[in-house]
């Protein structure tokens, strides 16, 4: 395995490199005005560990991105609070990072400029950064597109090069909504192996949502299943699979797949309820659950 | 060199290119049916309606050849040109940091945007004469009202660039720890930029416009002083030639204006291509 060229004042105080512990402690979030407000979250709690990947699931519109955002910082919680690493969370911070559902790169810089865009915005072009970065567009496959604009990058591309400029800035917690949502099968599954070693290289606290169970499953410490709106957790599994995990075994393995059988039994049993309401998106997801039982 | 031989392939691909003729089929085809509707008199012992009235193209190009040899004409546009700029220039070093300011401040922008949504509206020509009385110079006159052309154009597309900016670079941006300061100039001034090409580009087609017509009516601005008639820019000498009865020089005038305003926005969207380069397909 290669050397990696990582600054040292960074390996210094983030030591021991794990990032940081979140507690989410009976949150909940209401929009509207008083007396016609929509609880989005209620009473969620949920503690995240040191260098833990934690993958929350749960049916569409469910107020997972709510979530995020209230981790983020961008938005207060009603009621309840979230605290990291003992300080309490009030607003936006350089230690959480988000990785947005679709891209947000900046458009008018190359990929190498997105990528140093947190280093100099900080004032630390320094050339260890730099080497950084040399490392990570490598790591990523992007270093013969570092002069590119995004738009001159594929899909998957872009979240590639999203990954490397948020993994630079080395941040306590990572947060990633949806990242692969969009992608064709191929580049998806390419992309979470991409993935999957740069957080075995890269240990941090993270925060991953999505809807997809396998990549749930591949990708995760430690499942949170969320219930239908208003959220909260509704059950919490525990993937013990060895790192670093191959797709192809994973698909082979007992007890991945007992994993899956609980966690699609129990959002299937949230989506019922949304459907209930009237979502239809829970309306496919009931669907295509239908027909995969069936055929099992 | 190579640029050089990319450059004359790529002319070479546009001269044998289907949409290089078309254009050339389009232009020949105009020019034959103003030709012959110019002469029908003579040639059918009918006068078309309208085209009869104009002079032909043939007699225009005579007017042109002529004009091109006389130096008060290229004063006339140079003085049209300089004015042109002078307002342009004004327009965006006011219209710029004006439109930024609106889209950044809430407060600004509810303090200036209901005067200016009301000012907006009037156009550029309404302001002659008020301008003339405001202004201790004719000169000064005439730019005022071609920078009012442009200015409204640039200030509205400002603030339409800038609202449009997508709220999650702000975050991205905030949450790798941007200042403020930062944030202005690394998210907000590249982001808004393609909207401020398109306000230039549009703006000084309107400028063209709005200048020609504020030297018809001012009288040719400092007429006197300089080179006598011809002296008072393009508008002034069409105005003299239609006072004058020479209507093929009304037509040289309104094409040269024509050629004046299309190099503008052509100069103008090179220069903005150059500033955007990432907006560039491929």
């Amino acid at each position: 395995m290669q050397e990696i060229a990582q600054p040292n004042s960074l390996r210094a105080n983030a030591s021991p490199s794990l990032g940081s512990q979140i507690i989410v402690n009976k949150v909940s979030k209401s929009y509207g005005a008083e007396g016609f407000a929509k609880t989005v979250v209620q009473n969620c709690s949920f503690t995240i560990e040191r260098g833990n990947l934690t993958v929350m699931i749960g049916p569409s519109g469910c107020g997972k991105s709510t979530l995020i955002r209230l981790l983020a910082g961008f938005e207060r919680p009603t009621s309840g609070t979230i605290i990291i690493d003992d300080k309490l969370v009030t607003g936006p911070g350089v230690d959480r990072l988000v990785v947005f559902q679709e891209t947000a790169l900046f458009p008018w810089m190359s990929t190498y400029d997105n990528i140093m865009y947190g280093p100099r915005a900080r004032g630390e072009d320094t050339p260890e950064m730099r080497a950084f970065a040399e490392t990570l567009l490598q790591k990523v496959g992007l270093a013969a597109f570092r002069k590119k604009y995004p738009s001159q990058l594929s899909g998957g591309m872009q979240r590639r090069a999203e990954l490397a400029r948020s993994m630079i800035n080395q941040p306590n917690v990572m947060i990633l909504d949806e990242p692969f949502r969009g992608l064709d099968a191929m580049t998806k599954r390419l992309m979470q192996e991409y993935y999957a070693n740069l957080f075995d290289e890269f240990r941090r606290t993270t925060f991953f949502i999505t809807t997809d169970i396998d990549e749930a499953i591949y990708l995760a410490d430690r499942i949170l299943i969320m219930t239908n709106i208003p959220t909260q957790v509704r059950a919490s599994i525990e993937v013990n699979l060895p790192r670093p995990r191959n797709a192809e075994n994973i698909t082979e393995s007992d007890e991945a797949n007992a994993i899956k059988m609980q966690a699609l039994a129990l959002l299937h049993e949230e989506a019922m309820k949304s459907f209930a309401r009237g979502s239809k998106a829970a309306a496919d997801f009931i669907e295509a659950y239908s027909r995969r039982v069936n055929k099992e | 060199m190579n640029w050089l031989r990319t450059a004359g392939t790529k002319a070479a691909l546009f001269i044998t290119g289907e949409e290089f003729w078309r254009g050339i089929v389009a232009i020949v085809a105009f020019l034959i049916f103003w030709e012959v509707g110019s002469r029908s008199a003579s040639l059918f012992g009918i006068a078309f309606p309208w085209v009869s009235q104009v002079p032909p193209p043939s007699a225009v190009a005579l007017a042109m050849y002529y004009l091109i040899q006389d130096p008060s004409f290229w004063v006339s546009a140079y003085l049209s040109t300089l004015r042109v700029f002078e307002g342009f220039f004004a327009a965006m070093v006011v219209g710029i940091p004006l439109g930024l300011a609106m889209a950044v401040s809430r407060t600004f922008y509810g303090i200036s945007f209901p005067v200016f949504e009301i000012l907006r509206p009037i156009p550029p020509l309404a302001w002659v004469p008020a301008s003339i009385i405001f202004w201790p110079t004719q000169e000064l006159s005439i730019a005022f009202v071609t920078f009012l052309g442009a200015f409204f154009t640039i200030v509205i597309n400002v603030i339409g660039g800038a609202q449009s900016i997508d709220v999650r670079y702000f975050q991205a941006a905030r949450s790798m720890g941007s200042s403020t300061w930062d944030i202005f100039r690394r998210i907000i001034l590249p982001a808004v930029l393609p909207s401020i090409v398109v306000g230039a580009t549009v703006g000084v087609g309107i400028t063209w416009a709005v200048v020609v017509a504020a030297e018809m009516i001012s009288g040719g601005g400092s007429a006197g002083s300089v080179g006598g008639a011809a002296g008072g820019g393009l508008g002034f000498f069409i105005w003299n030639s239609y006072v004058g009865g020479s209507y093929t020089q009304i037509v040289a005038g309104m094409i040269s204006i024509g050629i004046a305003g299309y190099v503008s926005s052509a100069a103008l969207r090179k220069v903005g291509n150059l500033m955007t380069p990432w907006l560039a397909e491929g």
